[in-house]
């Protein structure tokens, strides 16, 4: 891992207007991501994890800018793109990727296989004549673990975990440093999951590839990242290297995911942390630490009053709890 | 076209049996006039009209195939000119409402914002007139229009409904994850709203479409009979059905034809449409 990190993401708000005044100005907002600091090395994957609607989608699209972000500053390497126009930004799409969640949503389904990889293709390298780009097309498909006619088929002709592939193919296509993970994983079958993180894995060795890797299976996070945060309710609970979130995990709302992940091993059981109460609603976060409701230690007049800073609670690992030691 | 889609069509009897009876109504309506050798506008009272004043029935006056019509003028060259007037105008309104609808739909649908309020403003203030007042109303400013102004107006009125569905399916497409993948590759605007929004929005606009082609020969007739338009003794299938009402328990006849023609070419365009909707379909 190099030292200047190739992604930084910088305070970074997503507000979402829930309700307009009959004038059309906003008069309730949706806080999705309310002030997240990320930075992501070379080669490295960086987990997000988080229950649904935490805003760990919302943060992966506006680290593309697929949503504008409301405030804070995005950068590419040394560069600042957060508000950068259109065309400037069009060099940098090739950069930056992402593969979706959803395998049957990703695809247009009134294209071929061959046109999908090759629209993305000519987005990097004009000028091929139709033999050549046959043949990069087929590259990048074998490359993903596909076979070089699948190309002449369309989506609806393959199972969820190939069209999953067929969006890998898709992303490498413009030969990006840096790839958005939305989640790949979570629609597919458990015997499929293990084979596409594991191509993921393989692709990162072969191209030292980037990721930000969000999912809400926490078993797959540990495996794929190098480090992993923790969302809450749009803001980052807690950040650390992998093995030390799993060994040794210092927010509460850290330690009831883990709670939950199963155990294979039945002589070994762990103590089921539940949480109490539903997420609330990102419309009106609570006051203070957004946590304070479902914390089972939760201190009256500290929790409830005063939000809790992001800050190291040993090298390395970064904890937003008052009462984290 | 994409040579699956063709194969895909010509495996599908219903779109076949549909592109047949378009055909022959496009045939009658565009060939017949040029090989029809009687006037459509003659009276022949003496031959086609008995004392009583009732038209004489087919295959009865030589020359005079079907015989003839209210005030005896030659049924058989009435349905093939009717049917050109007819047939233009069901297509070009047709045509200029689909243009229209997909235009503001898919444009609204996608930018949104203040665009596509106003223009569904637009809509709003358009579907809220009626029809045939503002018909009437053209009409007395226009003197005696040409035809394509029939057409024109047809097509600018009619495309709310067609601009209303493609909006929403539009705003569907628009999330889908492959279009966020589109702009993820930095794809330009128009290549993403020609290339993953128009062909996933065109199935609804397509069907729409083939009604509307029906829907138009018979406001077509509606139209001629408040004087804009077609006016008589051009005949056109809408107004030749008007006509034969007057006559229908003497000859059912004449209002037997136009509408077996219009019968056809509703239904021919049905299933010519759900065909080609199918056909361009990879996942049928």
């Amino acid at each position: 891992m190099s030292e200047t990190p190739l992604v930084r993401i910088r305070d970074v708000k997503k507000h979402f207007v829930a309700d307009r005044s009959f004038f059309g100005r906003p008069r309730r907002w949706v806080r999705a991501v309310d002030g997240v600091s990320l930075d992501i090395a070379e080669g490295e994957t960086l987990g997000l994890v988080g229950e649904s609607g935490c805003g760990k989608s919302t943060l992966g699209r506006v680290v593309l800018r697929l949503h504008e972000p409301t405030a804070g500053q995005i950068f590419y390497g040394d560069q600042e793109i957060t508000h950068l126009s259109g065309s400037k930004m069009r060099p940098l799409r090739h950069k930056m990727q992402i593969i979706f969640q959803d395998p049957y949503g990703s695809l247009n389904p009134r294209m071929t296989v061959r046109a999908a990889v090759a629209e993305a293709l000519r987005q990097r390298v004009s000028g091929l004549v139709s033999s050549e780009e046959e043949d990069r097309v087929g590259d990048l498909l074998e490359r993903v673990g596909l076979r070089r006619e699948h190309m002449r088929r369309y989506p609806h002709e393959f199972s969820g975990g190939q069209r999953q592939r067929i969006g890998i193919a898709r992303a490498l296509a413009v030969d990006p440093r840096f790839i958005v993970a939305d989640e790949p994983i979570s629609a597919l079958d458990v015997s499929v999951q293990a084979q596409i993180v594991n191509l993921l894995m393989d692709l990162q060795d072969e191209l030292s590839l980037s990721y930000l890797f969000i999912a809400h299976d926490l078993t797959v996070v540990e495996y794929i990242s190098h480090r992993v945060a923790v969302m809450y309710l749009g803001r980052v609970v807690e950040l650390a290297p992998a093995s030390a979130i799993y060994a040794s995990p210092r927010h509460p709302y850290t330690k009831a995911l883990l709670s939950a992940v199963p155990i294979m091993d039945p002589s070994k059981r762990r103590k089921r942390i539940l949480l109490e109460g539903d997420v609330p609603s990102p419309l009106d976060p609570p006051r203070g630490c957004t946590f304070h409701p479902r914390c089972p230690l939760a201190e009256q007049g500290l929790c409830d009053r005063e939000a809790p800073e992001l800050k190291a609670a040993e090298e390395g690992h970064l904890v937003s709890c008052h009462l984290a030691e | 076209m994409d040579p699956r889609a063709f194969r895909r069509f010509k495996k599908n009897k219903g779109a076949l049996f549909g592109a047949f009876l378009v055909t022959i109504v496009l045939l009658v309506a565009f060939v017949g006039p040029f090989v029809s050798s009687q006037d459509p506008n003659e009276q022949y009272r003496t031959q086609l009209l008995t004392d009583e004043g009732v038209p004489r029935g087919p295959m009865v006056v030589p020359g005079h195939l079907l015989g003839g019509d209210t005030i005896g003028r030659d049924e058989l060259a009435r349905l093939l000119h009717g049917g050109a007037v007819s047939m233009q105008v069901a297509i070009f309104a047709t045509a200029l409402t689909v243009l229209i609808g997909l235009y503001v739909g898919v444009t609204s649908g996608f930018f949104g914002g203040l665009y596509d309020s106003v223009l569904m403003r637009l809509v709003d203030v358009l579907l809220s007139m009626p029809f045939l007042l503002v018909a009437i109303a053209i009409n007395r400013v226009v003197d005696n229009p040409a035809l394509s102004a029939l057409y024109v107006l047809l097509g600018l009125i009619s495309w709310t409904t067609l601009a209303r569905v493609t909006r929403a399916k539009t705003m569907q497409v628009r999330e889908m994850e492959y279009v966020q993948a589109a702009r993820a590759l930095g794809l330009s605007r128009t290549r993403i709203v020609f290339r993953h929004v128009l062909p996933n929005v065109l199935g609804p606009a397509i069907v729409i479409g083939t009604t509307l082609v029906a829907q138009m020969i018979i406001v077509e007739s509606a139209m001629s009979y408040l004087g804009l338009g077609v006016q008589p003794p051009r005949a056109s299938w809408g107004s030749m059905l008007r006509e034969g009402q007057e006559m229908m328990a003497h000859a059912p006849r004449l209002m037997l034809y136009p509408a077996a023609f219009i019968v056809m070419a509703v239904f021919g365009f049905n299933l010519l449409g759900e065909g080609l909707r199918d056909a361009f379909d990879p996942k049928d």
